[in-house]
Formats: structure tokens, sequence, C-alpha cells
């Protein structure tokens, strides 16, 4: 991608170096949004273009990281418009206000105790060197209720710092600590049952 | 006294932050006594460090399902 001298402006405050910095971040949210290299790569050229090209835009009201996710989200939207494909790019968009309140309660008894479960989990670390893990992995990812998905992800998957993330996702702090703890719980459990309870399975 | 409910909390804002001084104390004394809460910790552990890996783990799932498209 060439850079026209003309379109841009010279007292820019941004520079390459600045904006590269944060490629790695851009790469990996639309990785997982677009699920293709190419494309993700695209997308997140497009974007530090388009910050480069936009002097005095940010103000510094949101980090220069949110901001560019700001502006990545809109490339990857119009990707979508452009293959027509939205229903998957909705996906990460989703506000669920409702998100299941009560579900943290069948993890624990009355009295805050566990209920049941938790067994010590054998050699997780060769887990990771089996193809069929990391299926289930994802599997367990894609089940956690999509706001609460959304939030793991940001954090753990694009690596945004939780401040990052409570901007970027509109929740509290108390409410950003309840949901990680909450999607912790989810992901032990799914993995516990769909791999690590099922383990002679795949070893035989 | 703090329930294993509390705990796992802890443990879980542990993973992202440091905890303050008592909190640091009630997980370590909480967990001399509990071995489930133990597995809770460093399961989630495992999950952090899996759930980084993971864009990692899909860039190369999708270049083997690329170059085997080609042939």
């Amino acid at each position: 991608m060439f850079l026209n001298p003309a379109t841009t402006v010279p007292h820019n405050p941004l520079t390459e170096t600045q904006l590269a910095k944060h490629r790695p971040m851009l790469f990996r949210y639309a990785l997982l949004q677009l699920r293709d290299i190419e494309l993700a790569d695209d997308v997140v050229q497009e974007t530090l273009l388009a910050a480069w090209q936009a002097p005095g835009v940010f103000e510094g009201k949101a980090t220069l990281r949110t901001w560019l996710i700001g502006i990545l989200k809109h490339k990857i939207a119009d990707h979508w418009r452009r293959s027509a494909r939205e229903i998957i790019s909705a996906d990460l968009d989703q506000i669920d206000t409702c998100d299941d309140e009560a579900d943290e309660d069948d993890f624990f008894l009355i009295d805050g105790h566990w209920n049941g479960g938790l067994g010590s989990w054998s050699d997780p670390e060769a887990a990771l060197k089996q193809q069929e893990f990391w299926s289930i992995y994802e599997t367990c990812q894609n089940n956690l209720p999509p706001k609460m998905a959304n939030v793991f992800m940001l954090r753990e998957l694009v690596g945004l710092e939780a401040e990052e993330v409570c901007r970027e996702s509109g929740l509290s702090e108390a409410n950003y600590w309840v949901t990680m703890h909450r999607a912790r719980l989810r992901l032990r459990e799914c993995l516990e049952i769909r791999w690590f309870n099922t383990k002679e399975k795949h070893h035989a | 006294m703090r329930n294993c409910r509390d705990i796992s909390f802890l443990v879980s804002k542990g993973l992202d932050k440091e905890l303050k001084l008592n909190e640091r104390f009630a997980v370590s004394l909480h967990m001399l006594m509990c071995k489930r809460c133990r597995n809770f910790q460093s399961q989630s552990e495992f999950i952090s460090n899996t759930s980084h890996r993971y864009t990692e783990q899909l860039q190369n799932r999708l270049k083997k399902k690329s170059s085997s498209n080609n042939f």
C-alpha cells in the first residue's frame, strides 16, 4: 500500500513507530474476528494508515489502543458489509444486558464452598500439544455468553489492560472482576468435563 | 473468614492485577487447607496461558489449512 503525500497532513502527532507498536494487538483482534490471516493483515494495514492520516482525531480521550480498535472495528464491519456476512461480525459487538446473573451460584454452595468438581488435572501441558485439545478449548470459549466471551477475549487473547477492557466494553471495574471470575469458572469446568475427565479416551 | 467463592474471586483477580497485602495473605492462608482452591489456582493459570497462545495456534491452523487447500 502506498501513501500519497498529498493526503497526509505534515504535523501528524502519531509516528509510524508509535502505531507499529500496536500492530500485533490489532492483528490478534482482527484474526479472531475474521479468521483469515491475509484479510486480518489487510484490515490492520488499513487501520494503521487511517490512524496515521487522521491527525487531531485522537486527542487522548481514549488510550491510543482503544482508539485504534475503534477504527479497526469499523474496517472489519466494512469488510462484512462488503461480503454480506454480517451475522458473524455481530458476535463481538453484541450487547446482552441480561448476562446470566445467577449462573455463578451453580459453582458454589450457599455457604460459598465449591459445589463439587475441581479434581487435579494430570499433565495439562501435554494437552497443549494435541490438536483435539485446542478445538475443545475453542468450543469452551465459544460457549461463554457473548458479552463475557468478549471481555475475556479482549483481556486474554487481544491483550488489553483491564482498564482498557472496561472502557471498550462499558463495564465498571467491579463488574469486570466478576465477569472475568465467571469466565474462568466456566472455562475451567468446561475443560474439566470435556477434556480432563475424559483423558483416558484421548490417550487410548 | 473468607470462603472458596471469595478466594477464587481473588485468585482470578490476582491473575490480572497485584492483590493487596491482606488479600494475598487471606489467599495463601486459605490455600494451606483447601485443595480445591489450589486446583482452581493452578488451573486458572493454565487457562490464562492457554488463552495467550490461542491466537498463535489459530494462525498456525489457518496457515496449514490454506496450504493444504493449495494442493
